[in-house]
């Protein structure tokens, strides 16, 4: 994707100051406010997506085999996941310096 | 063909904007402005005019539907007066910074309070920094031209900026007067179909108006800045085009009766018109006084105005307008910072008329022209003067 | 059915329109609900946001964790521009300039925009039945300038505006009904919307965007910084307010009332009352008191279940 300059000269901002590259705000890699993050154990995940549909940053997903996993970019380590997984199968690690 | 008509300028003006094919009309009542929106909306009733009338509730929400509509890629037009352009204050700086090449009427009215719903200059003189372009109409038939041309303007690739076309409230929006009906032929062969330079589209989604961190506001300004400034050629060029198709040719800056004036008067709006037969009269006992009309408000026509002034050492300025506990003519105050620095200057005098629609009568006009002459014996600078004042 | 709706989470749509990379804060429940709504929404919609939370959060020259396109203009606006981009596009369909296409046009603004500073707008948007649909995000305070209060702060609430003090409960107002008040307007459609209740929002945000006219959703959205709680318990507290009767799930449509999640046992108060630090000053008679009025209010509803209002 072809993000727009973050500082341009006058000259190169865009018509009206408006942002023609949809969705550019995954140049900002929100995971670094996190001081924890989720971890999933398979082994009791029964692949229902709860934690997929309640993550406000829209970061989990499902993988290819099925299992869901946050996108760590972007997972500010809120703890809703494990919070809301009815199974207890989410954990959070605290992120060590 | 076009067709010599006697016709209120209010009316005039909305079937131009009818000739212009406006697609959005969006607006609120207010006196003197409603005539047009009234007009408007009997030509969508009756299916002279396809387009949407959006009966707001407000001049707020007139001027936010136009974001709306324009940034839809309609062509969007609104008229207000006093009141309700104060209203939209807000709208007006964000309109332009998105770029949206809005066409709105302001029929001139004085700003409550007391409440007036008379002719001045007080409402559109606070909206000087807005970022539109802004041009002032002496009669009917410059209104009605200048919105056609408004529309050519504002569409312009180089500009697509909104603007405003102010004319005084009653004395010129109410008045039947006389004037050439463009028509639609002819309009056609002037106004292109609009082209917006960009517009909400699911197939090219963008975001418009996003915030602007301290490290892009000031290049934003910038482009705002240049854009209104650079704007004056295409605002030259577009005024010939007009003159070519429609044969009427307006320019930035006109001066009467100018070129061997020993004092010049410098108006805007109507009150020129007044001011002409005051100079006529003047003429004949042999006074050589002239006059210079500043049409295009903004941008500010400098070098015109300097052409137009060439070495007259004593200038007066009509402000319809006071700016309280400040320099009090807000456009004396322009054309003195204009002046500023440059050899052989004018002593620039000021006058405040016709405010909350005072009459400036023929007379007013010799005290001037008086005042004028005496500056040019002393060589002093009189206070600003009220005219008309009871003191 | 509730558990259904659990295991029937990979049936929601996948497609992210309001991408990752946003500024809201951890567990805001607001942003998880543009991200919800906008989901079930789709591709074809234009978006007019108010000023707020929102706005800053999702647009930041050059981002926008827009997919969509979306216009901001200001803060007290966001229906009248809304309304300008519906009036836009169906007189340039309508003249032939744009080809006809299924598009749905959104304003949304917070509960400040909405309840206060828009009131006048939206109240002119609805009334002229633009086909638009409008979302308010009520995270109940002003929460992008500071936590200060609104006509939508629950009472007893401590805001930076209606802080608690020895001679002070809080916010001593009741909350504004903004949804009533939107349906005194007579649009085909309005509902209370809540994030921890996604099957319920979807069929709304549906239901909205087929009706034919102005339709409102009037959206739960807790902001755990505002409201002093811990995040992870952003969807829990959602439910908790629905179940306690604080934020009921009803909708109206074409002026009958329709309670979607039915609660005739009303969860204690306190739950809910207990977790958020902008109620921790209340005392044990006033959260009673609270309650009784939640409940007084519930019951209202009730009876109206099924009425054309």
């Amino acid at each position: 994707m072809a993000y727009q300059n973050a500082r341009p000269k006058w000259t190169e901002l865009a018509v009206g100051t408006a942002v023609t590259c949809p969705g550019s705000s995954r140049a900002t890699k929100t995971g670094d406010w996190r001081s924890a993050r989720p971890v999933w154990t398979n082994e009791h995940c029964v692949k229902c997506g709860v934690c997929v549909i309640f993550c406000p940053e829209g970061c989990i997903q499902f993988q290819a085999d099925g299992y869901p996993t946050a996108d760590l970019d972007y997972c500010k380590g809120c703890g809703i996941c494990p919070h809301e997984c009815p199974t207890g199968c989410i954990r959070m690690q605290d992120e060590v310096e | 063909m076009e067709k010599r008509i006697g016709i209120e300028a209010s009316i005039a003006i909305a079937e131009a904007v009818g000739l212009c094919d406006a697609d959005v009309v969006a607006a609120y009542p207010i006196t003197p402005q409603t005539h047009i929106v009234e007009h408007l909306s009997e030509m969508v009733a009756d299916g002279h005019l396809d387009a949407a009338f959006v009966p707001v509730e407000s001049e707020h929400s007139a001027m936010s539907v136009c974001c709306g509509t324009s940034a839809a890629g309609a062509r969007t037009f609104t008229a207000t007066s006093s009141q309700g352009l104060a209203l939209m204050h807000e709208i007006l700086y964000i309109a332009s910074a998105l770029r949206l090449p809005i066409v709105m009427s302001v029929a001139n009215r004085a700003i409550s309070g007391p409440i007036n719903i008379w002719n001045d200059h007080s409402d559109v003189m606070v909206e000087r920094d807005v970022g539109w372009v802004q041009i002032f109409c002496e009669n009917g038939q410059e209104a009605v031209d200048l919105t056609i041309w408004a529309f050519r303007l504002a569409e312009d690739p180089r500009v697509s900026l909104p603007i405003m076309v102010n004319f005084d409230g009653f004395i010129v929006s109410h008045m039947v007067e006389p004037l050439f009906m463009p028509d639609r032929e002819m309009v056609k062969a002037f106004l292109p179909p609009f082209k917006p330079l960009q517009r909400l589209d699911i197939d090219n989604p963008i975001s418009m108006g996003p915030v602007g961190i301290p490290d892009i506001f000031t290049e934003a300004k910038q482009v705002q800045q240049h854009l209104l400034t650079q704007a004056y050629q295409p605002i030259v060029e577009t005024l010939g085009e007009f003159a070519k198709v429609f044969k009427r040719q307006y320019k930035p800056v006109e001066t009467y009766r100018g070129d061997d004036a020993d004092v010049l008067l410098l108006t805007m709006g109507a009150i020129g018109e007044t001011a002409m037969t005051a100079v006529d009269q003047r003429r004949a006992k042999g006074d050589k006084v002239g006059l210079v009309r500043l049409r295009l408000w903004r941008p500010f026509p400098f070098e015109d105005l300097f052409r137009a002034l060439g070495r007259i050492p004593v200038l007066g300025v009509i402000d319809r307008c006071i700016s309280f506990g400040g320099p009090v003519g807000p456009v004396a105050c322009e054309v003195k910072g204009a002046l500023y620095g440059r050899k052989d200057h004018p002593l620039v005098v000021e006058f405040v008329a016709g405010l909350g629609g005072r009459d400036v009568t023929v007379t007013d006009f010799d005290k001037m022209f008086d005042a004028l002459f005496e500056a040019k014996r002393s060589g002093k600078v009189p206070a600003p003067v009220l005219v008309g004042l009871r003191e | 059915m509730e558990s259904l709706n659990v295991f029937a989470a990979r049936l929601w749509p996948t497609e992210n329109r309001f991408a990752s990379g946003h500024r809201a804060c951890q567990g805001c429940a607001e942003a998880l609900a543009v991200r919800m709504i906008h989901g079930v929404l789709g591709r074809n919609t234009i978006v007019a946001s108010a000023t707020g939370c929102m706005e800053i959060i999702s647009s930041s020259y050059p981002d926008t964790a827009w997919t969509v396109p979306w216009l901001h203009v200001a803060f007290e606006n966001a229906a009248a521009v809304a309304s300008g981009v519906e009036a836009g596009l169906k007189i340039l369909v309508k003249k032939g300039k744009l080809p006809k296409r299924k598009i749905t046009v959104v304003g949304m603004g917070g509960d400040g925009a909405t309840a206060d500073i828009g009131l006048q707008a939206l109240s002119g948007a609805m009334e002229r039945g633009h086909k638009m649909i409008y979302v308010c995000y009520d995270n109940e305070a002003y929460m992008n300038t500071g936590i200060q209060r609104s006509s939508s702060t629950p009472f007893g609430a401590s805001t930076t505006t209606s802080p608690a003090g020895s001679l002070s409960v809080g916010q001593s107002t009741w909350k504004k009904n903004m949804p009533m008040v939107i349906a005194a307007h007579n649009v085909p459609y309005v509902a209370t919307v809540n994030p921890s209740f996604p099957f319920d929002l979807a069929s709304k945000v549906r239901k909205a965007q087929a009706a034919n006219g102005p339709a409102y959703l009037h959206v739960y959205a807790c902001c755990p910084t505002g409201w002093r709680m811990a995040p992870e318990l952003a969807i829990a507290i959602g439910r908790l307010a629905s179940r306690t009767g604080v934020f009921p799930l009803y909708e109206v449509e074409n002026g009958k009332l329709h309670i979607t999640v039915p609660t005739p046992k009303l969860s204690p108060l306190k739950e809910y009352i207990q977790p958020q630090g902008r109620f921790r000053h209340l005392d044990d008679a006033t959260v009673a008191e609270i309650e009784k009025r939640v409940e007084e209010e519930y019951r209202k509803l009730e009876r109206r279940e099924g009425l054309v209002l």
